[in-house]
């Protein structure tokens, strides 16, 4: 339980996918403008983010590495990727409308996100069994939605300052970002000195 | 096995499971799609402006296809053309359209009217009226910003001489001019019959009206005893005409000391 926990706050905190390890920067770039597609897009990542890691773990662990072909690992884990989610995609609008109204266009956007092949590959660099693995899923998920609710919050604010004209759009966005990054920095340790491991 | 095949064997079979998958699942969990609805969209001219009162043209077409509503001449930019083809897909029988062009009801250009103070504000009529009602000495009348120029998607509309005009050509009726004057200068009349309209919308009484602008209503009734139809009344001190009585004699017209009646929809024919 406690290394769960453990790995969760890691997946969140010290190695969060988008400010620590700056995987996904495009949709966090992209969607974090306002505070409700924030929350879409990331509860997106989320679902997509453990439910590939539970495809793709037995692929990994049945298919490739029997086999000896981990070297395929980052081909295949892009086709299952793809293809599941536009398998979900299709699930949803039959039998969940509701829930493909509200994540049905953050979907198909999240198909080919690093950060999603990320958390894949980094469960098998870590050698994270199955449980593990979708712990680190859902951690690395909920770290994404943790920066991406944070950063719509400094770009609302944003919105309303005057900005040197030399720094107006993506220049102060960058700049924004790479601060809420730094204070990301202060998270180092902080696990180890929450769970002694 | 040798490794290359294997490798390759490997991709491929989870590369053709994971297409016959999608393909299956495509089929298996198919949402119909309302055939009927689409066909509807289709005729529809797709403007999305929501002058039917629905949100765009899917959501009118989605209204019609479900029986939700049965009018089948809601739609101002497609006009008769729409309305016929909407009636011919659902069997119904054509609603006959009236066209209609917006018009703006207020003649107080730079010769008839002038400003009460300098505004150097935004330039947009929704900001200026904030600020003592504009800085126009007529405070019913147009500002000449153009809000409603801006609204307009067809390229309507034109600010001549602090004046917005309609061009009658142009306009379909979508109404989004009628939102946008934070005035309500701009209503919808008939363009193809001529009718006699009252361009003014200041309520002052006569002194007060004509001290703003030299083309106000006054209410001085001449119209009214003019009218052999009894079409004009004058309430609040402001004359209007109601266009099912009015027949487009012309006599209010000349009878009309500020000249702010004017015959309207004259471009019959011109149009269509």
């Amino acid at each position: 339980m406690k290394l769960f926990l453990a790995i969760l706050m890691t997946g969140i905190l010290t190695e969060n996918f988008v400010l620590s390890k700056f995987l996904g920067i495009c949709p966090f770039l992209g969607v974090s403008k306002k505070l409700n597609t924030a929350l879409g897009m990331s509860t997106a990542v989320i679902f997509v983010m453990v439910l590939s890691t539970a495809v793709t773990y037995p692929i990994n662990q049945y298919l490739l590495v029997k086999n000896g072909l981990e070297y395929l690992q980052t081909l295949v884990f892009i086709l299952v990727i793809a293809a599941l989610v536009q398998l979900v995609e299709i699930a949803l609008k039959k039998f969940l409308p509701a829930l493909y109204n509200s994540l049905g266009i953050y979907l198909p956007l999240i198909t080919t996100n690093c950060a999603v092949l990320g958390v894949v590959l980094l469960n098998i660099d870590k050698g994270y069994g199955f449980w593990q693995s979708i712990v680190n899923s859902l951690g690395g998920g909920l770290g994404f939605m943790l920066a991406m609710v944070l950063f719509a919050g400094v770009r609302e604010r944003l919105e309303s300052c005057e900005v040197p004209k030399f720094l107006q759009g993506l220049p102060i966005t960058l700049i924004a970002a790479s601060l809420v990054s730094v204070s990301f920095l202060g998270f180092t340790g902080i696990v180890e000195g929450m769970f002694g491991s | 096995m040798n490794p290359i095949l294997l490798s390759v064997l490997i991709v491929a079979a989870i590369g053709l499971l994971a297409g016959l998958g999608l393909a299956i699942a495509s089929i298996v969990m198919a949402v119909p799609v309302d055939e009927k609805a689409e066909a509807l969209e289709a005729v529809l001219p797709g403007a999305n402006c929501g002058a039917c009162g629905f949100s765009g043209c899917s959501g009118y077409a989605k209204a019609l296809s479900e029986g939700k509503t049965t009018q089948t001449a809601l739609c101002a930019p497609g006009g008769s053309e729409a309305a016929k083809a909407v009636a011919a897909l659902l069997g119904l029988s054509a609603e006959n359209v009236v066209p209609m062009a917006a018009t703006v009801l207020c003649r107080g250009n730079h010769t008839n009217t002038g400003t009460k103070f300098d505004y150097a504000g935004v330039q947009s009529c929704k900001m200026a009226t904030q600020l003592f009602g504009g800085s126009s000495l007529c405070s019913y009348g147009c500002l000449g910003y153009g809000d409603c120029a801006a609204a307009c998607p067809y390229g309507a509309i034109t600010v001549c001489e602090g004046v917005a005009q309609v061009n009658p050509m142009l306009c379909r009726a979508c109404k989004l001019c009628v939102k946008a004057c934070p005035k309500q200068l701009i209503t919808l009349l008939p363009l193809h019959e001529a009718k006699a309209a009252v361009l003014c919308r200041n309520k002052d009484k006569g002194g007060p009206a004509r001290k703003a602008c030299k083309a106000s209503c006054i209410g001085c009734m001449r119209c009214v005893k003019a009218c052999e139809y009894g079409a004009v009344t004058v309430r609040n001190n402001l004359a209007s005409i109601d266009p099912a009585k009015c027949t487009a004699c012309g006599k209010c017209m000349g009878v009309c000391p500020s000249g702010c009646i004017r015959l309207l929809g004259t471009t019959a024919g011109v149009q269509s």
